[in-house]
């Protein structure tokens, strides 16, 4: 059964370097956003594997829940303050008007 | 019987992952995205923390087992009254910052 959980979070990994694809080339601030939450979730997953595989279920569960309860809290506070700045670059084009390659 | 259906669960957990990562990879538009991941990215986490919880009550049902398997369905519940939340959030502010919706013909100017 740990063989199981193994090949799980490894599936889980590869899935989160997917994830980051979309978190490097992005087109908006918004789909990083959307990336780097997607990839929290992931990793509250791996961690709860990771204390199967160690034996070590009474630690990592509370290590996960920390981890769940940040990712919220950070979406939310990037959420908020691109929501009263009101400046999200859409496409290329905002650069080349301005000026920033 | 519960490694059977931890088994299920989990597996059926990572599908939903995996469609929710093909999702947020392969749509168009950054709504269309958001609804990919704020749907599959919550079914496959319930489904994976519940199948986790099952399969830790192997170990007898003595206090300290049902303890830990209750906290990580504390996970579960939690990821499953937060994350729409956030999707929620983010897709207001964008909605709010003018991010115009895909069509067919392209993006509207």
């Amino acid at each position: 059964m740990e063989n199981f959980f193994l090949a799980i979070a490894l599936i889980l990994c590869f899935l989160v370097l997917l994830c980051l694809y979309r978190g490097i080339f992005g087109p908006t601030i918004l789909d990083r956003i959307i990336s780097i939450s997607v990839i929290g979730t992931k990793t509250t997953i791996i961690l709860v594997l990771i204390g199967f595989i160690y034996g070590r279920m009474d630690m990592f569960v509370d290590i996960s829940i920390a981890y769940a309860l940040l990712n919220f809290i950070a979406t939310l506070a990037a959420a908020k303050f691109f929501r009263t700045r009101k400046s999200i670059v859409l496409d290329a084009k905002f650069f080349k008007e301005v000026g920033i390659k | 019987m519960l490694t059977t259906l931890a088994i299920i669960f989990i597996a059926t957990g990572v599908f939903f992952f995996t469609t929710a990562t093909i999702g947020l990879i392969r749509f168009p538009d950054f709504y269309c995205r958001m609804q990919a991941t704020g749907k599959g990215d919550t079914l496959g986490a319930l489904l994976s923390l519940a199948g986790l919880a099952l399969y830790y009550l192997n170990n007898g049902f003595s206090l300290p087992t049902i303890l830990i398997s209750i906290k990580v369905m504390f996970i579960a519940i939690f990821i499953f009254i937060a994350n729409p939340t956030a999707t929620h959030a983010i897709t207001k502010s964008g909605l709010e910052c003018g991010v115009k919706p895909w069509t067919k013909e392209g993006i509207q100017k």
